[in-house]
């Protein structure tokens, strides 16, 4: 009989060898967590029903953050978000989740505990079901505290086709909020700046906002949604001239929203707060005809309060995004190449 | 607060007004205007809000050799590498260097490796590091003009205060006035080629942040032996229009003065304790400067008493010989106004920020990487 753990003991190598201990883990801690008959199930793989006419969106991605808990949120709300997140951006409601860690060993049960209530904070606000999933615990050293893996599987609304192949000349560019928050947020609380400046991060489901577009017959007049992660707004729309080499996109910088914060702060360091990763914004490409009414609903909920227009596809710089600044002049946005780093000498 | 004032520096009535001068100045100087600045920020910035564009047709901004990284040499690069591949210690380096290529690695590169190289954000944080990494030497890359070396300065003094003896500099810092006087040397006896006329530089836009702590005085030789109008300018596209309307007025009634548009930072006599400190811990010797050549007197070396904390003292560094600049690379020709970025064949085709052949790409704030950043097309 393997003791129950406290939340202060430390993880074991032994939690992730299949065995016993790895048993005790996952009936005392992962279904403590996620409620889910599939689950309860332990089957080698989940089994789900569909509806059988619909179209499936399939997703995944892998989470490592330095430190794993920042101002709002933690490693655990960051990997379920994402992926809901990824399978909204095709236009699909995300319905199963599966979860994987991989842990390095000597970590408390106590910091896990709280990851595992993250996911399943968000799992049960956002009515989506964790089906599976798997754990490792490797080395002191191989990773770095935790790493987390999930997969996604939506059903796809029948109203919206989103794809680069509907993007046309004349559609509008809509972000959902104020830009770089998440990135920013992660950087300060590594500490190191010697300065006092709080920025939460923007962690969080787009499924409540989106889901209220996709319930309108608009949203079938929107043409390519993504969540500007990694490489901020720069990364999403040079994604888009990138596989539409026959448009371009032209922003203009007066209009795209920024909290004073993080204004500040990117003066300070130098930073373009367009190459910066959100976690809670998505980017809306939409016919110009039905823009005002997109940005309408997305304000209608407060994760989109601060929703706009940022700009068109144009074809006067073919394969190019261009930012149009406050004195009318043009310059080249371009594909971040790597992380920002602050320039100091 | 602080973006506020920023933004009354950025208002675009206000900016009009200032072009509309300069257009009216501009209009009957009736000649090319050749306006260097030669601070890497003044760079990004005039690029990135496409000031040149704005300018009258005659007023014609060429950007000077103003980024620390761009100027150092890529023996800097490789010595550092050397000491964290052969030592056992943390290279402490600001993010700025991270990613410039030496001769055949980078930091980045080496960080992969393995190798202990940490991004620091103020030269402050190797006291903090040398007490965690008891058993470990900090070698700290010290590079950077007047405006990082008193903080560096400070540190090497606190260091010695506190007789904290796990913390070694790799000197690469540089005093910017000597080169500047090369620059101006240079400049006489170059033909622009960019613009088919064989003037040279007209005026300087001078360096904001620098200048806090050099102060307006040091500048004085600039109109005095040369002739030449120089004003200091802040780094907001107002500072920036002011200060060249403030040069095109000199040059109109052919009075060269130094001047201070830099007012809500900068004075006559610069940060008089900043300059203590940077010359009770450091001495001048030449210095190799990337695209410039061998300047004297520009770079720096602990005076006694501090010299037990340099590391070319501490670690067994085999000389490195001078390193050659890719084929085909113009960048001493960039870094000194004689040409644009656009007229070096390797821009933008060989030479990219992701693959930089030369000092001008190699750092964010290089002439070349920020008008490849922001200009590379005519948009």
């Amino acid at each position: 009989m393997v003791e129950k753990v406290n939340l202060k003991d430390k993880i074991l190598i032994s939690y992730g060898t299949g065995g016993k201990y790895t048993q005790e883990f996952i009936n005392n801690y992962v279904l403590k967590h996620f409620k889910s008959k599939i689950l309860s199930e332990l089957l080698d793989s989940a089994v789900l029903n569909f509806e059988m006419d619909s179209k499936i969106a399939f997703t995944t991605d892998s989470y490592t953050v330095s430190p794993i808990f920042f101002p709002g949120g933690d490693i655990g709300k960051l990997s379920i978000c994402g992926t809901i997140n990824d399978l909204l951006c095709v236009g699909a409601i995300p319905k199963y989740i599966s979860v994987s860690l991989i842990i390095e060993e000597g970590l408390e049960f106590e910091v896990i505990d709280k990851i595992l209530s993250s996911i399943e904070e968000v799992a049960n606000e956002e009515n989506v079901e964790i089906v599976t999933g798997d754990t490792k615990v490797v080395e002191k050293g191989s990773c770095d505290k935790v790493f987390i893996t999930t997969a996604g599987i939506g059903v796809v609304n029948k109203n919206i086709c989103l794809h680069y192949n509907r993007i046309s000349p004349g559609d509008v560019v809509i972000i959902s909020g104020n830009i770089a928050e998440h990135g920013l947020a992660v950087l300060l609380s590594r500490g190191g700046f010697g300065f006092d400046c709080k920025i939460q991060s923007d962690c969080s489901s787009l499924k409540p906002m989106l889901e209220q577009l996709f319930n309108k017959e608009i949203s079938s007049h929107i043409k390519f949604m993504r969540d500007p992660t990694r490489g901020g707004i720069s990364a999403v729309l040079n994604e888009v001239v990138h596989k539409r080499k026959d448009v371009s996109i032209e922003i203009e910088e007066e209009l795209v929203p920024l909290s004073g914060s993080v204004k500040n702060l990117c003066e300070l360091l130098s930073f373009d707060p367009l190459n910066i990763a959100n976690e809670g914004k998505v980017v809306i490409i939409v016919d110009k005809n039905f823009a005002e009414e997109t940005v309408k609903v997305l304000r209608q909920h407060p994760l989109g309060k601060n929703a706009r227009i940022i700009g068109e596809v144009t074809t006067e710089n073919k394969g190019r995004v261009i930012l149009k600044t406050t004195y009318g002049t043009k310059r080249i946005v371009d594909m971040p190449i790597a992380e920002e780093l602050p320039r100091i000498c | 607060m602080l973006y506020d004032i920023i933004q009354s520096f950025r208002d675009t009535n206000i900016v009009k007004k200032e072009l509309e001068v300069i257009t009216y100045v501009a209009k009957d100087i009736k000649r090319d205007v050749f306006i260097m600045e030669v601070c890497g920020t003044h760079t990004m910035q005039i690029s990135k809000f496409g000031l040149r564009k704005l300018l009258p047709k005659n007023i014609k901004l060429i950007s000077g050799p103003g980024c620390p990284v761009c100027v150092t040499p890529i023996e800097y690069v490789d010595k550092a590498i050397y000491i964290v591949r052969n030592y056992n210690v943390i290279l402490a380096t600001f993010g700025d260097l991270f990613r410039v290529p030496g001769s055949e690695s980078s930091l980045e590169k080496e960080k992969s490796d393995g190798k202990d190289v940490r991004i620091v954000y103020s030269p402050e944080e190797i006291i903090a590091l040398s007490k965690e990494s008891q058993d470990k030497d900090i070698v700290f890359l010290s590079i950077g003009f007047e405006t990082t070396m008193p903080g560096i300065a400070a540190v090497a003094k606190e260091i010695k205060d506190n007789g904290i003896n796990n913390v070694y500099f790799l000197l690469g810092n540089k005093f910017f006035l000597p080169a500047l006087e090369v620059l101006i040397l240079h400049s006489r006896s170059y033909i622009l080629s960019n613009i088919n006329t064989t003037s040279s530089i007209d005026g300087f836009i001078l360096p904001g942040h620098l200048s806090s702590i050099i102060g307006e005085k040091s500048y004085l030789w600039i109109s005095k032996k040369y002739n030449l109008p120089g004003v200091i300018t802040g780094f907001e596209p107002l500072d920036i229009l002011r200060g060249i309307r403030m040069i095109l007025e000199m040059i109109i009634v052919n009075k060269p003065e130094i001047k201070n548009e830099y007012t809500r930072v900068v004075t006559y006599e610069g940060n008089i304790d900043a300059k203590k400190f940077i010359l009770e811990v450091f001495t001048f010797k030449s210095s190799k400067w990337r695209g410039i050549g061998v300047v004297p007197d520009s770079g720096v070396e602990f005076k006694e008493g501090y010299k037990q904390y340099d590391a070319e003292v501490k670690f067994d560094i085999p000389k490195i010989n001078n390193i050659s600049e890719f084929t085909g690379c113009r960048c001493n020709d960039v870094l000194i106004g004689k040409i644009t970025p656009f007229e070096c064949a390797l821009f933008a085709t060989v030479c990219t920020p992701e693959n930089p052949k030369g000092a001008c790409m190699v750092s964010q704030e290089g002439a070349c990487a920020a008008y490849y950043k922001y200009e590379r097309d005519d948009v």
